[in-house]
């Protein structure tokens, strides 16, 4: 079986969110990024266990420039086989979702994971805009996925509840949380990747759509106004007569 | 020529957030000097569709047909497309939820359009320029785009604007025959597992919500019974979800659902950045918790020190008072 794994990169967590030139830029100055947690704990580790019970390879793709080598290094440390890094700066979605498509067109993987949104820019229309390039099946925010035959049953969130879908490979899934369960680099996989293959392609010069015009700050909450235990009704005052929420 | 909003019925009803989106593309075929075309996919019979109407719809088409059962975004979309040929429509609106992250990316790719997804704002729109303002960074900053393509889709996020109805304003209804011929989808449903929750949680407007403070799913009543004297949905933190005293569904958090509500009240959670980012959008926060250092407080309106399962049957009790007293 031939997998692809679409992975991103974004800031980590705790990441302290600046903007720069005049708003218009987020500021990566100081920031640690990570691969995008749904793309590799999720969708990339998923393919690693099919692969190991079902054989094959799994490639991971990264639209990027060539900073973000040290997260692919480290999605083949955690055990993709090879990567491809198509170097254009991932600025929108579509355009992104058409150099994927672009890529993958004619080399016939039987699945094609993504992560079901970053945690940066939580869109989740990257895997959409993929399959619809391709004119394959899509499958959003699974939290199981198994193959049997030549088919992928997959479990995935709807609107209050969840469904189980089957259908003939090849797909493209949008992974969420149960899928798989996270998975650190070894050594051994570390000094391995430093080996495996990593291709860098020019873009695709597909179309951008979008474009980002200005950045804002949503402003924190400034105080906590604090309510005696004792007193604990007052909240339902408070709720009605000043937050005017019931 | 039209502005066209993709509408849904879910227990019987159109969805709160389809008459949100409604409300929002009535504004924007508004300022486009436009009208609203609402979509509705599946079956419609017995089901009032005059809200959509009253939210700005001017014309409603139901299209049901067994094909988009499955849900496909495929069949879906050529649905979609074949419509927005018929009424000339340039600018699609979806509610961002479950269906819209299925459907709205297919079809951008399919027809071309530049998509902002969890846009929270109304769109500015002068001499041809196109912005809309989405949430990023886990609801910690937003980012204007501008839409360059001709077409443009637009999914808003649930909660961003109250619904507005006007009894005066009136709309037609018409059957949409779709053409699927030949067509055939590859996925096939094998199981549908809905919950039996009678109130959705991402469209709640008031949500209660509790953690591992609570020490076990036997203690859980306290919250139920909060949560319906306030008719609020029920909500969880991820460790809870995680080792099974609540179902999947109710995690909010960066890994769960993000939410919105008027009104989140947080029971026995400490308030880790991953959870404040499925939560941080909603409009009033008060939190509940014994530690007085729980980071939750930080990003409070409201907030009380103590046992949850002292302070929270307290809470119930003064909201039965109140609820008789405003009658």
């Amino acid at each position: 079986m031939k997998i692809l794994v679409c992975i991103s990169k974004a800031p980590d967590t705790t990441t302290k969110i600046l903007f720069k030139d005049n708003d218009s830029v987020f500021n990566e100055d100081g920031v640690t990024f990570i691969i995008n947690p749904y793309d590799e704990w999720y969708a990339l580790v998923r393919a690693l266990e099919l692969k190991e019970t079902l054989g094959g390879t799994v490639t991971v793709l990264h639209v990027g420039l060539a900073s973000s080598d040290t997260e692919i290094r480290k999605a083949l440390a955690i055990g993709a086989d090879d990567a491809v890094r198509i170097d254009a700066e991932p600025n929108d979605a579509s355009f992104v979702a058409k150099e994927i498509a672009e890529f993958a067109k004619d080399k016939s993987f039987d699945l094609i994971l993504v992560g079901k949104e970053t945690i940066s820019f939580n869109g989740a229309t990257v895997g959409g805009q993929i399959a619809g390039s391709l004119d394959l099946p899509f499958i959003s925010l699974a939290t199981k996925l198994d193959i049997e035959s030549n088919n992928a049953i997959v479990e995935h969130d709807i609107d209050g509840g969840i469904e189980v879908l089957e259908c003939e490979m090849p797909l493209v899934i949008s992974c969420s949380k149960g899928m798989a369960e996270a998975r650190i680099p070894n050594m051994r996989g570390i000094m391995a990747a430093r080996t495996k293959p990593l291709l860098v392609l020019p873009s695709f010069g597909s179309q951008r759509l979008t474009n980002t015009i200005k950045y804002s700050l949503n402003p924190g909450r400034t105080t906590c106004k604090f309510i005696d235990a004792e007193n604990a009704q007052q909240l339902i005052e408070l709720l009605h007569n000043e937050a005017k929420v019931i | 020529m039209s502005v066209l909003v993709i509408a849904e019925i879910s227990k019987g009803k159109i969805k709160k957030a389809s008459l949100e989106a409604t409300n929002y593309a009535f504004q924007i075929a508004s300022q486009l000097s436009k009208t609203v075309t609402a979509l509705i996919l599946g079956e419609t019979s017995g089901v009032n569709l005059d809200d959509l109407g009253k939210a700005g719809a001017s014309k409603i088409l139901t299209a049901n047909d067994k094909k988009l059962e499955s849900g496909d975004a495929k069949i879906i979309c050529k649905v979609i497309s074949d419509v927005m040929a018929q009424e000339s429509s340039e600018v699609i609106v979806f509610s961002h939820d479950f269906n819209s992250k299925n459907i709205a990316p297919y079809l951008a790719a399919k027809v071309n359009a530049g998509i902002v997804p969890a846009a929270v704002d109304f769109p500015s729109i002068e001499n041809g320029v196109f912005l809309v303002k989405k949430n990023v960074f886990s609801g910690k900053a937003n980012a204007t785009y501008q839409i360059e393509s001709a077409i443009k889709i637009l999914c808003l996020l649930p909660n961003s604007f109250p619904v507005e109805l006007d009894k005066n304003k009136e709309c037609v209804i018409e059957q949409y025959t779709a053409q699927l011929d030949g067509l055939e989808s590859k996925i096939k449903i094998r199981e549908t597992k809905k919950s039996s929750d009678s109130i959705n949680l991402p469209e709640a407007e008031l949500v209660v919500s509790a953690g591992r403070g609570l020490k076990g799913p036997e203690n859980w009543g306290i919250i139920e019974e909060l949560a319906t004297e306030l008719g609020a949905a029920t909500a969880c933190s991820r460790p809870v979800s995680d080792i099974g005293w609540r179902p999947h569904h109710e995690h909010v958090g960066q890994t769960g659902i993000a939410i919105r509500p008027n009104l989140y009240i947080a029971i026995g959670i400490s308030g880790a950045i991953q959870h404040l980012a499925g939560v941080n959008g909603s409009k009033t926060i008060v939190v509940i918790n014994k530690d007085p250092e729980a980071p939750f407080f930080k990003a409070a309106d409201y907030g009380i020190i103590g046992d949850a399962f002292e302070i929270v049957p307290k809470i119930t009790a003064a909201l039965k008072n109140f609820k008789s007293s405003q009658h």
